[in-house]
């Protein structure tokens, strides 16, 4: 088996009374792909913001690469910088142009050279063939290439990990092919551990090799994406798969 | 500075004095406002028609008063009345006239701000059912809009009541004008007077106004969430 | 109505013009400044001062000018304090103003998008980074409309410096109209005074807040 990255165990979140997860336990190792499935408001972007400190839990650990996070707001800061997340709302800074959205962390936050950063940022932007708008603000752009962009923001800082919360839910469908072209990519050539909530299940389907299956905070399937797509074992997730057409 | 100043509070009928000059600006704050918003709702609706006349001459309106400070406008009533139109009001009418107008020109602007920001879609399905403007407005616009405004509106009335602070200077009995007598009375005997009185005016305002702009506050809040 | 009186008046007008302009652009630029320190320290939630900054926005916010000037130039002499007019003048303006400038740009550091924190957030910024990178310039931005909404209040308060006799446009206007009993001439002059100096500025502010609006957020 290869290196681990993130551990969870016993997680529990309270909204005030309102218990939103229960008892959230996954292990991932290196080069992994998660999928987080589930019905509306079954606590997926909850979870996954957990992971990265966005949100605060009640009580359980999350372990980064097998050492416990203290869940102090400087750790997670750290953190941050190996766990690369990517939103639904796929607003990039509308101040800062193309180039300036993406080299803002690795100079500021981590110091890196701006010469090295700059290369690499105009790299990955050939990678996602949008290199022609090196010094575009994000008002001239779809939404299909701002997502595209904000995929590479997060990966200029080199993360170990990434999350990704719905990214294509907000784009107009003939988007989304092109930013789930790059997810795939990055499963595949370069290796990349990622953590995917999606309502796209053919792409799901593909890329998983485990799935969470959540509902009302619980987990009610936890397996390979094989077994998952193939053999469902609740009724539950059933349901929700013949509810998305599949 | 002596302690006994405080005194002056409480010699003779002083601090039923400032009440009641306290009361004067209360009444001429609350019945300005209260025309002021009957007329600046009209005029506020008035702006949402299409007639392009209407609507510029109403704009030239609200631009007037944006311009001409409140302090102005006193002024202007205060000596055109008399003087050109030989009008003889008490000066306490003449202030709720130019706190009215200005008054219903802000809020003409926020009443027109509320309709236009209540969604196309929530006009259209009252279309839909067959309502005519009149009813569109009165049963589905306007109560909307009521409640986005509210904020602004309550904020327009501490602005009115921090306004009422220039009433003096047309010669109206109001609340620093009491307690500018009082000071003079009192000059001889505590010279810090002056200090006790404008302070206690001071919290008076405040403990008026600020519950109320806290109150804006909070619906705002609420608001956006 | 007559053009002799009007014309006759001008030189005494223009001077009284020029201080309002003055007095107008100092407690402007003062008012700004204490209002940014005021915001980023009730921003960055500094232990006490902020309580105390705090307690000075809703006082000055929540009482009239005329009362604030009548303190300082009326009261305060009566612990020692003797300043002149002017002086009064501006400090109260800018003890006025900066607490509405201040009460702005937190609003607009509020208004700044959860949406938009969370990927500075996600980008590893720590709280220092995120209010420099994200929250001021954004901030900054969404609050200009209040800030032209300030700078045109505050022109139009420096009217009330004429109960504490500083001889500005309306304190001018006053005095003649005591003098020599033409109220329409001289009130017609004061209006179209105020006109000359806001109606210019109430344009450029609409354009400057245009420009920042869409140079930040492209709409
Ligand atoms: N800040 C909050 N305060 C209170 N309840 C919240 C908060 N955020 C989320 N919830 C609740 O927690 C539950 C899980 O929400 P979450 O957003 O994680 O669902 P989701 O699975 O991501 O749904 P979707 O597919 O619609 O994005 C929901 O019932 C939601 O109402
Ligand atoms: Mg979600």
């Amino acid at each position: 088996m290869t290196e681990e990255i993130l551990r969870v165990e016993n997680l529990n979140k309270y909204y005030g009374d309102w218990q939103a997860l229960h008892d959230i336990n996954l292990t991932l190792h290196k080069g992994e792909v998660l999928t987080l499935l589930g019905p509306s408001g079954s606590g997926k972007s909850t979870l996954i913001r957990c992971l990265n400190g966005l949100e605060t839990f009640s009580s359980g650990a999350i372990y980064f690469k097998g050492k416990k996070i203290d869940g102090s707001s400087k750790t997670w800061q750290a953190l941050r910088q190996k766990i690369g997340m990517v939103f639904q709302s796929y607003d990039l800074f509308p101040n800062l142009t193309v180039i300036e959205n993406i080299m803002l962390a690795p100079v500021k936050v981590q110091k890196r050279s701006e010469k090295e950063v700059r290369a690499e940022a105009i790299s990955l932007l050939k990678r996602v063939e949008l290199d022609e708008y090196v010094d575009i603000y994000p008002r001239e752009l779809s939404g299909g290439q701002k997502q595209r962009i904000a995929i590479v923001r997060a990966l200029a800082l080199h993360p170990e990990i990434m999350l990704f919360d719905e990214v294509t839910a907000s784009l107009d469908p003939e988007m989304v092919r092109g930013v789930l072209q790059i997810m795939a990519d990055l499963a595949k050539k370069d290796h990349m551990t990622m953590i995917i909530v999606t309502h796209e299940m053919n792409f799901a389907r593909q890329i998983a090799d485990q799935v969470l299956f959540l509902e009302d905070g619980k987990i009610l399937e936890n397996t390979s994406g094989k077994e998952f797509f193939a053999h469902p074992q609740t009724d539950r997730a059933r349901d929700f798969l013949t509810s998305m057409d599949f | 500075m002596e302690h006994s100043a405080i005194n002056v509070f409480f010699a003779g009928n002083n601090f039923a004095r400032i009440l009641q000059g306290l009361w004067t600006s209360v009444w001429i704050a609350a019945l300005s406002l209260l025309i002021g918003l009957v007329l600046g709702t009209l005029l506020g609706i008035l702006r949402t028609l299409p007639n392009k006349t209407i609507r510029f001459i109403l704009r030239a309106y609200l631009e007037f008063f944006r311009i001409v400070p409140t302090i102005v406008l006193l002024y202007l009533v205060y000596y055109i009345l008399p003087r050109s139109l030989h009008i003889n009001w008490p000066a306490s009418w003449m202030a709720v006239l130019a706190f009215s107008l200005w008054v219903s020109a802000e809020f003409s602007d926020i009443v027109r701000g509320a309709i236009e920001s209540v969604p196309v879609t929530q006009k259209e399905s009252g279309q839909a059912l067959g309502l005519s403007a009149s009813q569109l407005f009165r049963y589905v616009l306007l109560p909307q809009a009521m409640q986005l405004e509210l904020p602004a509106t309550i904020n327009l009335a501490t602005r009115v009541i921090k306004t009422t602070s220039l009433l003096m200077l047309i010669s109206i009995m109001d609340v620093i004008a009491i307690g500018q007598q009082i000071i003079e009375a009192n000059n001889q005997q505590y010279p810090s007077a002056v200090f006790w009185i404008y302070g206690l005016i001071f919290i008076l305002y405040f403990a008026i106004d600020y519950p109320l702009s806290l109150w804006a506050k909070r619906l705002a809040a609420k608001q956006k969430r | 109505m007559s053009w002799q009186i009007i014309t006759q008046s001008l030189p005494i007008f223009l001077k009284a013009f020029e201080l309002t302009l003055w007095l107008s652009c100092v407690g402007i630029v003062c008012s700004i400044l204490v209002g940014i320190i005021t915001s980023l320290v009730q921003y960055f939630k500094v232990p006490i001062l902020g309580r105390v900054l705090t307690v000075y926005v809703e006082l000055a916010r929540n009482t009239p000018l005329l009362i604030q000037l009548f303190f300082l130039y009326y009261a305060f002499p009566v612990i020692g304090l003797k300043m002149s007019a002017q002086v009064c003048g501006i400090i109260g303006l800018v003890f006025l103003g900066g607490a509405y400038m201040a009460e702005g740009f937190t609003g607009g550091f509020a208004g700044v998008s959860p949406s938009q924190i969370d990927d500075g957030k996600a980008l590893g910024m720590n709280d220092l980074q995120l209010a420099r990178y994200v929250v001021f310039p954004q901030g900054f931005a969404l609050s200009m409309p209040a800030l032209a909404a300030n700078i045109i209040f505050l022109i139009k308060e420096t009217s009330i410096f004429s109960v504490i006799a500083i001889p500005e446009l309306t304190n001018t206007a006053l005095d003649l109209i005591g003098m020599y009993y033409r109220s329409n001439e001289y009130l017609l002059v004061l209006v179209i005074a105020y006109a000359i100096i806001l109606v210019p500025v109430i344009l450029l502010l609409n354009f400057v807040e245009r420009k920042v609006r869409y140079g930040t957020f492209g709409n």
